[in-house]
């Protein structure tokens, strides 16, 4: 008898198990942690190179920024989370759109934060000519900004999408889905671009 | 708006906001001695894929998805695990 339940209880399971978004998205996904995942190595191979250089360089930058830019994304994550959770409720579903609002505002933070880092590296002669951790530090952090300026768009989308269709559909649940696992493959990015470049001390 | 937050994953979020503080505050401390940089460094990157992971099975909802999607996304967390973790140690 317990046999046959946990049978039963397996089979449930499997039929919850769904993929978020539209599947094609996922191939998107993954290409992009892979590209930054080679990024990370090649960085990591450069500093093995150059520890000295790497680990005076690195001091030059500030962790403050990296740090309240991550406490940032975690929270549009939350917010989009939420979001969704919201247009799945009927109670909730008017919270939908201001939540993704917050989400977008959070984004602008960053932009700001990393504007501001960007003109003070800057202005004190801090290019990604100097030398080659510069020049890391540029291509992952630019990369990832345009990651981040792109999920920006979507999120402008999953706004209008939410404000706009009052009634829930499988399409714009996935819509939703798919846009929101392409913010978070941006935060999840940030993660690891922080302590990376950041962090981890040579 | 309470019940939007009664949830697991708003306990998993906290856990990623105090682990981002914890790496920050140890990554920050200049008076490591070399030993100590070390492994303040090879538990921020540990840290920094278990974040990675948590996000992933939670955010993106992997916890749920179908078997050989959430393996393909383990499978690379345990990657950028081994080779962050190799890098950072050997160059």
């Amino acid at each position: 008898m317990t046999e046959v339940a946990s049978g039963h209880d397996s089979r449930a399971c499997d039929q919850t198990r769904r993929i978020p978004g539209e599947p094609g998205l996922w191939i998107f996904i993954f290409g992009d942690l892979v590209v930054f995942a080679v990024l990370f190595g090649v960085f990591l191979h450069a500093r093995g190179a150059g520890p000295e250089l790497f680990r005076r360089s690195q001091d030059t930058l500030n962790r403050d920024y990296g740090a309240v830019n991550t406490l940032v994304l975690l929270l549009s994550s939350m917010l989009v989370v939420l979001a969704s959770r919201a247009l799945n409720s009927e109670a909730y579903q008017r919270l939908a759109p201001r939540l993704v609002l917050g989400a977008i505002g959070c984004g602008l933070v960053f932009v700001g934060v990393k504007v501001v880092e960007y003109h003070e590296m800057i202005n004190e002669g801090l290019t990604p000519a100097v030398n080659s951790f510069y020049m890391y530090y540029f291509v992952l952090t630019g990369l990832h900004l345009f990651h981040l300026l792109l999920g920006m768009g979507v999120l402008t989308v999953m706004f209008s999408t939410a404000r706009d269709t009052p009634a829930t559909t499988a399409g714009r649940r996935s819509l939703f889905e798919g846009g929101a696992c392409f913010w978070h493959m941006v935060d999840l990015l940030w993660i690891v671009i922080f302590p990376v470049v950041f962090l981890v001390r040579s | 708006m309470s019940v939007l937050l009664r949830t697991k994953t708003t306990m998993i979020w906290l856990i990623l906001m105090v682990l981002t503080v914890v790496s920050w505050l140890l990554g920050s401390d200049h008076g490591f001695g070399a030993d100590a940089r070390v492994s303040a460094g090879v538990t921020i990157l540990a840290v920094a894929i278990f974040k990675v992971r948590l996000v992933g099975l939670y955010f993106m909802d992997l916890r749920r998805a179908p078997t050989p999607l959430r393996g393909v996304f383990e499978g690379y967390c345990v990657a950028l695990f081994v080779m962050t973790i190799a890098m950072f140690l050997w160059g």
